[in-house]
């Protein structure tokens, strides 16, 4: 049966159009956003597909107010998203934090460019991927999607709405500037074949005061507005039917560690790795577009017998540390490679936990993709040492 | 009837949960409360009709947690944002922001004025006293020039906001200002408010007591309104006046109530023509 949501098929697609149709396949009917470099072709794409399927796009007046309608339209009983980039991202980070202690189900697509503060809107880097993690204030978990290629943009974009809605929780899908603006082949799968998850709800009838809403490391169902269930949403400290206690510490202990818990206790079926680490002794460790780079350089440099593989953190948050720690009691070294001055890499390190040395290789120039020549450069440095 | 036996008329609002109201002794928020909730029952409308979302600060907890409906209570500044997003996905139900003016004007101007540009279908309240109370005194984009604030020690040394001409030249189509002097006129307002199509904004200047009165001089809650009531005029009656006369003075009653496209419509109109261009 064909659904307009889903253009089935195989394409030769530009990342932020596969985001797009990630995001419609995904049964995603609101969207709203500011246009900035590298992303605007997500919500251009939207703004023409969406109203054709009963959808909504706005452009808002800032970040700060489309991240607020997101959330809105979440307890509207929509599944919603935005998609920025750094500097959008940066505005928004209050209210992504809202929506952690509201659990409140969305999509944050960052397109990431090159920064600090403006930057170069047009040049990629991986400079904003501590941020999703750390970015908000408070103490929180959240759950980061790092895609490689054009299709896993369209396979995380729709894999990221159904983790939102499982968890009820923001989930970000951390894009970049070269993968945004790459096009390559892709397909699109028939829509039965496209998983999409919802929600738990309420039960009909029943109202905040005798059930829990809130803070449930299982996830406690979400009492959609308009539905008389009376919800009461706050993102102050609240217990589990959503009333407000911002005296007692006891009660921001709970409010901390439930919200905490809730990704934590259901992290392996979160995180996702990908490896070709057979008989290597040299492990290169990457994600997102960088990830391209060090498979390359793994292929060429097996071609010259080097014991090298490559492995991918397909999800940074919550970050695959068990799965680092079993990788490095098996190979003699990890080589982290990503396009920044280090900062997944730290915490690649700390999984390792001396099990095997690590190092880092950044690109010969920030914002440029690791050449072949410089990691097998590396590689040999730090095999040499 | 005993007094136990007593129950008020607009208790079925109030979430029962929720016992106690943070507000200070003398506070202007329960005027505004009743007065919008009496409004809803002479409307005839339950507050499953609604979804009330709120901002930070004081006049943000009149919904929050009080009334017995659908209530978001956001970031500070943003409130109207959150509406948007809520009334779009639920069209049918009627949107009710209740916040306060460093919320609505300082922080979330931004949104204020685009959303009355847009002229979506919305109630907006917004308690005006002056002063940032939760945080304890500070000036506001409202606080008359000079006044001492804790942060304006020697003065505010900045011109305030006419809350309502601002909400009127940014394109809101139901425009109008009480004190809770008034409260029956309040409640007659908010009927008209609640059933306007488009962008409705009412201000309600409030007394705030411990942060304003007490610190400016300018006394407890009882003599805060009854300095609403002297400095209080009809917007008839201001036609006639000076600026120099209207200096110090509150301009009451309704501005402006007109029809424009509103923007929940013309999105709809905009999806069906999608909608047929995409078959």
């Amino acid at each position: 049966m064909s659904d307009p949501a889903v253009l089935t098929g195989r394409h030769f697609m530009q990342g932020n159009i596969a985001c797009a149709e990630g995001v419609v396949a995904a049964g995603c009917r609101f969207a709203a956003g500011y246009p900035i470099t590298p992303a605007s072709e997500v919500a251009e794409r939207l703004a023409q597909r969406l109203p054709t399927l009963g959808g909504t796009f706005l452009q808002l007046e800032d970040e700060l107010a489309s991240i607020s309608a997101v959330i809105g339209a979440s307890w509207g009983g929509l599944k919603t998203m935005t998609v920025s980039s750094g500097p959008g991202i940066s505005l928004m980070l209050e209210n992504i934090g809202f929506a952690v202690g509201t659990e409140t189900p969305c999509v944050i697509v960052n397109v990431m460019r090159g920064g600090p503060t403006t930057g170069i809107p047009a040049v990629q880097m991986q400079g904003d991927v501590i941020q999703p993690r750390r970015g908000s204030h408070g103490d929180y978990q959240i759950i980061a999607l790092a895609p490689s290629s054009v299709q896993e943009i369209f396979d995380d974009t729709v894999r990221a709405f159904n983790l939102a809605e499982r968890y009820r929780t923001p989930v970000f899908v951390l894009s970049d500037a070269f993968l945004g603006h790459m096009r390559e082949e892709m397909v699109i799968p028939e829509p039965q074949a496209i998983v999409l998850e919802d929600r738990k709800q309420f039960p009909k009838g029943v109202d905040v005061e005798t059930l829990p809403a809130f803070l449930d490391e299982d996830v406690a169902p979400m009492p959609i507005f308009g539905r008389g269930h009376k919800a009461h949403v706050t993102s102050s400290c609240h217990d589990a039917y959503g009333r407000r206690n911002v005296v007692d510490a006891t009660a921001l202990d709970v409010f901390v560690r439930k919200l905490n818990n809730k990704i934590e206790k259901h992290r392996d079926a979160i995180v996702r790795v990908d490896q070709d680490t057979e008989g290597a002794d040299v492990v290169l460790v990457s994600y997102g577009s960088i990830l391209r780079s060090a498979q390359a350089a793994v292929e060429a440099g097996r071609a010259e017998g080097l014991k090298l593989g490559w492995f991918k953190l397909g999800t940074l948050w919550p970050f695959p540390d068990k799965e680092i720690a079993a990788l490095a009691d098996r190979v003699k070294r990890l080589i982290v490679l990503e396009n920044n001055l280090g900062q997944m890499f730290h915490y690649v390190q700390a999984a390792a936990a001396g099990r095997a040395p690590v190092s880092f290789c950044p690109p010969r120039i920030i914002g440029e993709m690791h050449e072949i020549e410089h990691v097998l450069a590396a590689v040999k440095n730090e095999v040499r040492a | 009837m005993s007094l136990a036996a007593y129950e008020h008329p607009l208790a079925k609002y109030i979430r029962p949960s929720a016992k106690t109201t943070a507000n200070c002794p003398g506070c202007g928020n329960g005027i505004l409360a009743q007065a919008i909730l009496q409004a809803i029952d002479e409307l005839g409308l339950t507050l499953d009709d609604f979804v009330f979302v709120s901002g930070i600060g004081c006049s943000a907890w009149i919904p929050s947690p009080s009334f017995f409906g659908d209530v978001l209570h956001t970031t500070h500044g943003r409130p109207i944002a959150f509406a948007t997003g809520l009334k779009v996905a639920l069209p049918e139900k009627r949107a009710m922001v209740i916040s306060g003016d460093g919320d609505l004007t300082a922080i979330g101007g931004n949104h204020l004025i685009h959303a009355a540009r847009r002229n979506i279908a919305m109630t907006v309240f917004c308690v005006n006293n002056g002063i940032y109370g939760m945080t304890g005194g500070q000036v506001a984009p409202t606080t008359p020039l000079g006044l001492n604030t804790v942060t304006t020690p020697f003065g505010n040394a900045e011109n305030p906001f006419d809350i309502c001409e601002l909400v009127k030249g940014a394109g809101a189509t139901f425009v109008a200002r009480w004190t809770t002097y008034h409260p029956r006129q309040i409640v007659k307002t908010a009927k008209k408010a609640i059933q306007h199509k488009g962008f409705a904004f009412v201000e309600v200047w409030s007394q705030c007591p411990v942060e304003f009165g007490r610190k400016t001089g300018l006394g407890n809650s009882v003599q805060m309104m009854e300095w609403f009531k002297r400095v209080s005029v009809s917007a008839a009656k201001a036609k006639s006046m000076s600026p120099d006369e209207l200096r110090d003075k509150i301009v009451v009653g309704e501005f402006l109530d007109i029809e424009k496209p509103e923007l929940i419509e013309t999105l709809a109109a905009v999806r069906a023509k999608a909608m047929a261009a995409g078959r």
